[in-house]
């Protein structure tokens, strides 16, 4: 039957404390236990229950605690192998799980798919076969307008605009295989190839990013607060959340030592990192130096860097500074209320045209600029939150991402000096990815554009 | 009363490109084989271009020569000129191209023909089919001749009711003023089947000796020797030129001016006709912002002044063709020989046949060629070779054969025809094989000879040629996996002349070939070199091992292709007993009646939750079978 393996998340969405994703094929096993850490799963028993760590195997970094299920076929719902992880940190946490494991290559559940293995590997019988059809039609009825209704109209049209652009590039190269006699097609060169491609990719790209943005609305922008200690960040992180009443104030986790405080700037959803996060962050780059304190940071959306008015610039200052160059932080120099120390100039000097508001918490002054320079960051940036194109269904984001990985081949092999018919298979790839979509999957698309595009003939 | 003619196993209508193929495959298998045709001065007559080949079209000639055809070997006897084409692309799209000495070739495949084993070829004008049962038996010609069959396979081309237009002018014909084919139309209309009205068209021919060639461009043939068939080794060296002239302003305005009176343009509804070959008066309608067009004046034969003027199709009336003839430069002074035309024609919607060329609602009725909605020489041979070992597959007992579109251009022709249908006349292109890496002009034979000796149209001594090439392959990648090469001062200069990145460490000969820089040739000056292995096989070592990467690519998709056409559909499954298919899928689901749920997948129409469902309810039937 089918062997490749499938994955979704298995609890309905915002309902139940916990959060299961499922796998289920034989993939199912290796591939948790290549991102779990914790137990070897890969000779675990069937039945078992595993307590440990899903990482995110490119930065080698725990993403979530789970509790992992492991249950080998035939006993199992589909008979097939199974994985369950459990989450416990509301959706974030499992989307995260989710984006995980699909990295690994195991492919999203069709609707309703889980059932129908099960029935294909005749765990239901006859008699709830009706049943399992009329899931499959509904569930895939309604997961279609789902995502119909999630996708913006602006988006099918850029997406319909991107295939349009790949369809012609196709077309121009697939002319030059048919018709190599025709002097009157120019022959398509790799350079003309690699402009179409790279244009498309940036904008692949950019959806991409903008569906991370999307996800950042709904989540929250991961926000860090940084500083040596004692400078003040607590209190910052109090003052934000008792101006700005959080929306969620605390998403305890199993283990205590995550505190998430979710609070909203002038329309900017922030998600304040953990409590823990932040003391470690104190001597952080002490301890790590500057390039991983740098990884680290680099997972923040925003970064709000305190240092101390009534001191002077240390070493460690400096190298905070380093750590984040490039990201996106706004200094804050507290406790203006006291005797200045620190060399402004200087400070400006390092933040290289970063926001730099002198505030006392202490005082409460300081605080709008604050803010305002908060909200500033983000919207002048790519995020537009009024009137934005994102991408924000998970299938969608998935295709997205093949598309990109197939344009990435054909760049590639742009780059191998391929012959172009070579490049081009995995340029049809990337429009078929995008075709799916916006369901648009016809294979004739070609050949009609080949003939309206073109003049030929005998 | 008709009188008793005989008895055949295989009867084969029609003596063009899909009715040679048909009735030598057949024969070749054993089947006792009856071929009738109208002319048999005109057995594999080109109406059309004198051309074999080109991409896509040059990869079937191939495939049909793998499987043991006869194309191939009769155009490598015949070509006057012959061309690789797009040798500066990748393998996969590289094709042969011949230019046709079109008298030699009928000459040359008579000779093959009667020359044939268990076939016996005849003319004859067919006019109705036998049937018993709705069991197509055998044929009546119109002499009252009356012959008896087990199967009979219809390769009719374009003289289906076939209608010659010119102008104003029109009259009932098969092309070239061959007699039309009225009542085994009609006969075929009453027996149930479908038809649809097509049209294609020819241009004119001009004497050679009335062109002022120092006008145009001259476009010879290749140097190196190449050829269709895999037995064939002997070259015909001495070629003749193609040349190439255009249309221009001149040309344009006077087609413009004239456009009503071509018999296309007239405002008389007619059969559709190809997009890809358009007459020059579609070209001029649909592209009028193309300042010239280019014709290619290619010759008809070598002991023949014809001349045929590739770009010139058209149905205009004979004295506008005089005239737009003498607009393009070189053909100022150009006398037409033959004017061109428009025909049109019935053909047969194909997606009434089994994917073995088979009338799903006639058992013993086989159609292949020009009658099934495709056009082209090549695409006939690949339906007629097919009907033929399929028909004869009866006979002799074996399995049907169907090829997947993974194996064959052929199966993706015949695939395309028989789920989807086609609304013009279809022609291969490349871009159809979505596998188009793993259907390749240089494994034709690897991909297929296997097959056409397990059906019996291979001989022995070529298949052991074939098992040679095959281990010799093998054999050698195998050797250049296992061969160090260093870096030193001639791989250094190798890699230096070819622009390549220098060598830093050690690597296997096997991974140096991988570079997009490095070709076989080139890797011998700096290797030992193998004893003295064949072209072929250094050519096919080379491929296979640069665009492995590729090629496994491709493979993996072929796999889960062939994962959804394994799902079988039983022969007696009820769609309306389906309750979840949408009924515009059950509508298709019924016509095509699919043989896997992977060719169901394909039918437009039919949505992925339609598929979905199929497969659950066919696994249900499954069980359902068990628990009785
Ligand atoms: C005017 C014209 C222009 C064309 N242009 C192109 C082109 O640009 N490009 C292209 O690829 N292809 C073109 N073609 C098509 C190409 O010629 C055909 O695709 C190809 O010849 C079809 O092969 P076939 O074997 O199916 O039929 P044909 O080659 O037509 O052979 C049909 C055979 O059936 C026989 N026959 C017919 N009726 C009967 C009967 N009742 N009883 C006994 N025998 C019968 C005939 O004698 C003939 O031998 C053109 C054809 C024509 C006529
Ligand atoms: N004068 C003055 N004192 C302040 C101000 N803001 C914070 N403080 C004091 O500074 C001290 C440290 O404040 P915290 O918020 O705990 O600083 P921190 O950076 O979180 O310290 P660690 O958790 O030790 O890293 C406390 O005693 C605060 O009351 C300010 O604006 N002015």
């Amino acid at each position: 039957m089918e062997t490749d393996t499938i994955t979704a998340i298995s609890t309905p969405v915002g309902e139940g404390a916990i959060s299961i994703v499922r796998l289920s094929g034989s993939a199912a096993i290796p591939v948790t236990a290549g991102v779990f850490q914790g137990k070897n799963l890969h000779d675990a028993e069937t039945h078992t229950i595993h307590y440990g760590k899903i990482i995110d195997p490119e930065t080698n970094e725990a993403a979530e605690e789970v509790m992992v299920t492991i249950m080998r076929g035939p006993k199992t719902f589909t008979r097939e192998d199974v994985v369950e992880i459990n989450c416990h940190g509301g959706m974030i946490a499992v989307n995260r799980v989710l984006e995980i494991i699909l990295e690994q290559g195991v492919r999203i559940a069709e609707p309703g798919e889980f059932t129908k293995r099960a029935f294909l590997h005749g765990r239901i019988d006859l008699s709830q076969a009706e049943a399992v059809m009329d899931l499959i039609r509904s569930k895939t009825d309604k997961a279609m307008s789902v995502a119909l209704k999630q996708m913006d109209g602006r988006l099918s049209q850029l997406i319909g605009r991107l295939r349009q652009q790949l369809i012609e590039t196709v077309a121009h190269v697939e002319v030059n295989i048919d018709y190599p006699e025709y002097d009157d097609v120019e022959e398509m060169s790799h350079e003309m190839m690699r402009t179409q491609t790279q244009e498309v990719h940036a904008e692949i790209d950019h959806l991409l990013e903008v569906a991370k943005q999307g996800k950042i609305l709904r989540e929250g922008l991961s926000t860090a607060i940084i500083g040596r200690p004692n400078v003040g960040k607590s209190s910052l992180m109090n003052t934000l959340v008792q101006e700005n009443k959080a929306i969620v104030t605390e998403v305890p986790g199993t283990t205590r030592d995550t505190i998430e405080e979710y609070v909203n700037v002038r329309g900017v959803p922030l998600r304040l990192v953990d409590t823990a996060g932040i003391r470690e962050t104190e001597d952080m780059v002490e301890k790590i130096g500057v390039d991983r304190s740098r990884k680290v940071l680099e997972e923040s959306d925003m970064i709000l860097f305190v240092l101390n008015y009534n001191e002077e610039l240390t070493e460690e200052d400096k190298k905070l500074f380093e750590a984040v160059r490039g990201l996106d932080y706004i200094v804050m120099v507290n406790k203006s209320d006291l005797e200045q120390k620190l060399d402004l100039t200087k400070v400006n000097q390092l933040a290289e045209g970063k926001p730099v508001i002198t505030a006392s918490l202490i005082k409460e002054k300081g605080i709008d600029e604050l803010e305002t320079a908060i909200a500033e960051t983000f919207f002048a940036g790519d995020i537009d939150t009024g009137d934005m194109t994102y991408v924000s269904n998970i299938r969608h984001i998935q295709l997205l991402k093949q598309a990109k990985q197939s344009l990435e081949d054909a760049m590639s092999s742009l780059d191998m000096e391929m012959p172009l018919d070579i490049v081009q298979i995995d340029v049809t790839r990337t429009w078929e990815f995008l075709g799916e979509i916006i369901g648009d999957t016809a294979s004739d698309g070609l050949i009609d554009q080949l003939f309206s595009q073109f003049c030929l003939g005998k | 009363m008709v009188y008793d003619a005989g008895r055949y196993d295989v009867i084969v209508i029609g003596a063009g490109h899909a009715g040679v193929e048909a009735g030598v495959a057949a024969a070749k298998m054993g089947a006792k084989t009856l071929m009738l045709t109208l002319n048999l001065d005109m057995v594999a007559f080109m109406p059309c271009n004198p051309s074999l080949g080109g991409p896509a079209k040059g990869i079937v000639v191939r495939e049909v020569d793998a499987l043991g055809g006869v194309m191939a070997k009769v155009i490598d006897k015949t070509y006057i000129q012959m061309r690789m084409l797009n040798t500066r692309k990748g393998p996969a799209v590289q094709a042969l191209r011949a230019q046709a000495d079109k008298p030699l070739y009928i000459k040359e495949m008579k000779h093959v023909l009667e020359n044939q084993e268990n076939l016996t070829l005849r003319q004859g004008m067919v006019n109705e089919l036998i049937m018993e049962d709705g069991v197509c038996k055998g044929v009546v010609t119109e002499t009252k001749a009356a012959y008896y069959a087990e199967s009979v396979i219809v390769t009719t081309g374009t003289f289906m009711r076939g209608k010659v237009l010119m102008g104003d002018l029109e009259y009932e014909s098969g092309p070239n003023n061959q007699r039309a084919s009225i009542k085994l139309s009609e006969n075929l209309e009453d027996l149930g089947l479908d038809l649809t009205r097509f049209k294609t068209g020819t241009p004119p021919r001009v004497n050679s000796h009335s062109i002022d060639y120092s006008k145009t461009e001259m476009q010879p043939g290749d140097e190196k020797p190449q050829c269709f068939s895999y037995e064939t080794t002997e070259f015909i060296t001495d070629q003749i030129p193609c040349w190439l002239t255009y249309t221009n302003e001149v040309t344009h305005q006077l087609i413009n001016d004239n456009l009503s009176s071509s018999a296309m343009y007239s405002g008389m509804k007619r059969g559709t006709g190809p997009r890809y070959c358009p007459s020059i008066e579609d070209k001029i309608v649909r592209f009028n912002d193309k300042p010239r067009h280019q014709i290619f004046l290619e010759p008809e034969g070598r002991d023949t002044e014809e001349v045929y003027v590739q770009g010139l199709s058209t149905s205009l009336p004979e004295d506008i063709q005089h005239d737009m003839v003498k607009t393009v430069p070189g053909l100022e002074n150009a006398e037409i020989m033959r004017g061109g035309y428009a025909i049109e024609y019935d053909a047969v919607i194909p997606t009434q046949l089994w994917p073995t060329m088979e009338l799903k609602h006639i058992p013993g009725l086989f159609t292949a060629g020009q009658i099934n909605g495709t056009s082209g020489y090549e695409e006939a041979a690949a339906q007629g070779i097919m009907a033929g070992i399929n028909a004869g597959a009866k006979i002799v007992g074996k399995e049907p054969l169907i090829l997947d579109r993974s194996q064959a251009y052929i199966g993706v022709l015949i695939d395309d025809l028989v789920t989807k249908g086609t609304k013009e006349p279809y022609r291969l292109l490349t871009s159809r094989a979505e596998y188009r890496l793993l259907l390749r002009h240089d494994n034709a034979d690897l991909r297929l000879t296997e097959i056409g000796h397990d059906y019996g149209l291979i001989t022995e001594e070529r298949y052991d040629q074939f098992v040679e090439k095959q281990r010799l392959v093998e054999q050698e990648k195998k050797r250049l996996g296992k061969l160090i090469i260093k870096p030193g001062d001639a791989v250094q200069q190798m890699l230096q002349n070819a622009n390549g990145a220098p060598l830093k460490e050690a690597v296997k000969a096997y991974d140096m070939l991988k570079r997009p820089e490095v070709t076989y040739d080139m890797l011998e000056h700096v290797i030992e070199t193998n004893g003295d292995l064949p072209d072929i096989v250094k050519k096919q070592v080379e491929i296979q091992v640069k665009y492995e990467g590729y090629i496994k690519k491709a493979n993996e998709q072929v796999d889960r292709m062939l994962k959804m056409e394994s799902k079988k559909i039983p022969d007696d499954i009820d769609y309306d007993d389906i309750d979840g298919i949408a009924f515009e899928a059950k509508e298709k689901l019924k016509k095509v009646r699919p043989l896997s749920v992977g060719q169901a997948s394909r039918i437009s129409g039919v949505n992925p939750s339609d598929v979905s469902i199929l497969l659950v309810y066919i696994e249900q039937g499954k069980i359902a079978r068990v628990a009785n």
